[in-house]
């Protein structure tokens, strides 16, 4: 009987545990804070992704803005990603400015509310946001809940070695998906065994920065409906990208491609492929131009957009563009030391025009894209190109995250493997799996 | 005090006695206080929030909102993946479990007859379990490399054209079963120590009446060391429900992709999906898409599985220690 009474009580003492738990904390609807009485002071704890070289550059930033607030100290986190970011905010880890690598996760991180909502800031402080390009603005919101601003973005065209080009007689970067092809096939090396020795272009998805986002604004291909559904099987540029990846993987062989791409060094180091002359062309960020520089300087190479699907040559001169986002933390324990960190990050021009320069991300606002002090050589003029670009765009906000990329991704790895007999079955297929997830995600 | 406490009619206890009682139960609480605390803090709590998370739609931020079974309806109908996680999972339990007893015990009792040199063979055998699982598991991705790695780079030599290993998806799982393999320190310790231990009276008997090898394995060695393959079996089937780690390191390195900012989850399965057990799907499905109570539902699942692996295992090897009849 005692033993029944202690085991009852020990089970209401769980019971009260776990409903104590279960009634956490709700998404706290957005307020204006009052401006700070006194002098902002005290400490910001910043946690971002960047390592190595580019995080140097980071602590350079985040060291000018010491100079000018020498009341705010900055513990610097670098190398963090976003599933250890998220996992502190949830645990109540007081993070106080985070900086994502990726756009994909700014639906998760506005909707749950593990950054907080500027709008207050931005109200009260006036902040003028048409000083950043609109699609800039676009990916650091989400359903009208911005609780992101834009620090430096990334923009994806085409890289190719100068030497093995003009080794072939050609002078000027493919235009089209099918040139591309064509040159991919002259350029390409194979040893007396069959064996690939130098790749024109690797065409296998998942391979560095080959992903079918990158691609996806060269031929013009959309991702979802307004309403976050899929709208990848109703999309017939899909299976253009998809037939012309397949063919060239084709030419190669995907055994040959997988056994060459498992041999070439890691996509961030100084044995990259393209660094190393194993590959003569790649897609690729514009931040690849200082890693060239560091780790290659003596590699001869040119940049241009990618090249468009056959028939959407109207697309040309666009590309991918994504970015880097900052949000304050839920928990943040010194919101407005870490708002004035934020500012000085996103929209001071000299801070974000120093950044830039050390590390050739591409600046977000229009001050510092103009400003003169902005070293643009000429490849890497070909990135502020492309991000002026009214084709270029970025892959849509969605509540789920990027899962729906994640489904494209299985879909090619099968493609490319031979494994999908019919494309279109195969891409409604992916289309299910985009809508399963986001009814579990957002469902009654 | 046993005998007065057994003889007590069913009078009303006296005072002093049930005083004496409540201290002595007191005490044995506050000996088993720590361990309760532990289990409550650190098993039951976890255990009781899981399930009802796994009832709930919850992203980790912002508070549970009960969805009853639809995780569960999820998983069984509309998970894309998870089956491929299920089926690799399951192929682990299956070969690599076995492949690491049969083997462990293989080269225990190979050891168990060397005259000489037995401890540095012990040592070598050893070692690698030493090794860090992301050290070694990072190793062999550049060993077993099928462009560059000296496996086959050494198969070529000879004529043999090598597999791509932890590139393809039909033999990245045997290749981490050969990891698994290397790695088998652990278990050949505990199965040298048990063959040690069968008493050396009941072999000089058998030898006596003349029987065959795999007599005196069937009949002595096996009923002898069955406690210690049991512990071994239901271990393993444990690690193998929960392999994450070297699965992981596999696909992230051999898939030469980077994923700075991102997080593991976007290598994880690597290639194919080949390599994608069902925890590292969890991990994806809770911190990567941050759909933590479908996670939960995913865990109490595999927590039930756990349990009904573990009991049948038990029972039908009669648990830990050999019965008459099992030696008999």
């Amino acid at each position: 009987m005692k033993r029944q009474r202690f085991f009852a009580t020990l089970g209401a003492g769980l019971a009260l545990a776990t409903v104590a738990a279960c009634s956490g904390s709700s998404t706290a609807a957005p307020s204006v804070p009052p401006s700070p009485t006194a002098k902002v002071t005290g400490t910001v704890e910043f946690w971002h992704f960047f390592t190595g070289r580019e995080e140097a550059a980071v602590k350079a930033a985040v060291a000018d803005f010491h100079a000018k607030y020498p009341d705010i100290t900055v513990n610097v986190r670098g190398g963090q990603d976003d599933e250890k970011m998220l996992k502190a905010i949830a645990a109540g880890q007081p993070i106080d400015l985070a900086l994502s690598s990726t756009t994909d996760r700014a639906g998760k991180f506005c909707q749950s509310g593990a950054f907080k909502d500027l709008k207050g800031y931005i109200d009260r402080d006036k902040l003028d946001l048409t000083q950043f390009p609109d699609a800039v603005l676009a990916y650091t919101q989400f359903n009208g809940v911005r609780c992101t601003l834009p620090m430096l973005s990334d923009v994806y065209g085409l890289y190719y070695n100068k030497a093995m080009l003009s080794g072939a007689g050609v002078t000027d970067a493919p235009k089209t998906t099918s040139d591309l092809t064509a040159l991919a096939k002259k350029l390409t090396v194979f040893n007396p065994d069959g064996s690939i020795k130098v790749a024109g272009f690797v065409p296998e998805m998942g391979w560095y920065e080959n992903a079918p986002a990158h691609f996806a604004p060269s031929f013009g291909s959309k991702w979802l409906n307004p309403d976050a559904t899929s709208a990848i099987g109703g999309d017939p540029s899909w299976q253009e990208m998809a037939k012309w990846q397949k063919d060239l993987v084709d030419f190669y062989g995907i055994d040959k491609l997988t056994k060459f791409t498992a041999g070439l060094g890691q996509e961030f180091s100084a044995d990259n492929a393209f660094e190393k002359g194993k590959v003569a062309m790649v897609i690729d960020g514009e931040y690849r131009s200082a890693f060239v520089k560091d780790e290659a300087p003596t590699l001869q190479y040119g940049t241009a957009p990618f090249p468009t699907g056959d028939s959407h040559t109207d697309l040309d001169g666009g590309g991918y563009i994504t970015g880097n986002i900052m949000g304050i933390g839920k928990g943040s324990a010194n919101p407005e030391a870490a708002w004035l960190l934020m500012r000085y990050l996103t929209t001071d021009t000299d801070a974000m025009v120093k950044l830039a320069n050390a590390i050739k991300n591409v600046p977000t606002t229009k001050a510092a894209l103009a400003s003169p002090n902005l070293e643009a050589d000429a490849n890497y003029k070909t990135f502020l190109d492309i991000f002026g670009n009214a084709h270029s765009s970025t892959t849509p906000a969605s509540p789920t995250g990027s899962q729906y990329q994640d489904a494209m991704a299985d879909f090619f790895t099968k493609w490319q493997g031979g494994k999908v007999s019919d494309l279109g079955a195969a891409l409604l297929d992916v289309d299910k799996q985009i809508n399963d997830a986001l009814a579990l995600a957002t469902g009654p | 005090m046993a005998l007065a406490l057994t003889a007590r009619g069913p009078g009303p206890v006296p005072a002093p006695l049930r005083s004496k009682r409540r201290r002595d139960r007191l005490t044995v609480l506050a000996f088993l206080a720590p361990w309760l605390i532990g289990l409550a803090v650190f098993f039951i709590y976890p255990l009781v929030m899981t399930v009802y998370y796994s009832f709930t739609r919850f992203d980790l931020v912002t508070a549970p909102h009960w969805i009853g079974l639809r995780n569960y309806q999820f998983f069984f109908t509309k998970d894309p993946k998870v089956w491929q996680a299920v089926r690799n999972t399951a192929w682990l339990v299956v070969i690599l479990v076995p492949a690491r007893m049969l083997f462990g015990l293989g080269v225990s009792m190979v050891l168990t007859t060397l005259r000489r040199g037995g401890g540095i063979f012990r040592t070598l055998f050893y070692l690698p379990a030493l090794a860090p699982p992301v050290a070694a598991t990072l190793a062999f991705v550049f060993m077993f490399n099928p462009e560059t790695g000296p496996v086959n780079v050494g198969l070529k030599s000879i004529g043999i054209t090598g597999p791509l290993w932890f590139n393809d998806p039909a033999w990245a799982k045997p290749a981490l079963v050969l990891l698994g393999l290397w790695g088998i320190g652990d278990l050949m310790i505990i199965f040298l120590a048990a063959l040690l231990d069968v008493p050396k009276d009941q072999y000089e008997a058998a030898s006596l009446d003349g029987v065959k090898p795999w007599q005196r394995f069937r009949y002595i060695t096996f009923p002898n060391i069955r406690p210690v393959l049991t512990f071994g079996a239901v271990t393993g089937v444990i690690a193998a429900l929960q392999y994450f780690t070297e699965a992981s390191v596999a696909a992230t390195v051999a898939s030469g992709k980077a994923n700075i900012g991102e997080g593991i989850g976007t290598t994880l399965g690597y290639p194919d999906g080949s390599t994608l057990t069902y925890p590292q799907w969890l991990f994806v499905k809770g911190f990567s898409d941050y759909a933590l109570g479908y996670a939960s539902a995913l865990a109490v699942l595999l927590f039930a599985v756990s349990v009904v692996f573990t009991v049948i295992l038990l029972r039908r090897a009669h648990a830990f220690t050999p019965t008459e009849e099992s030696l008999r």
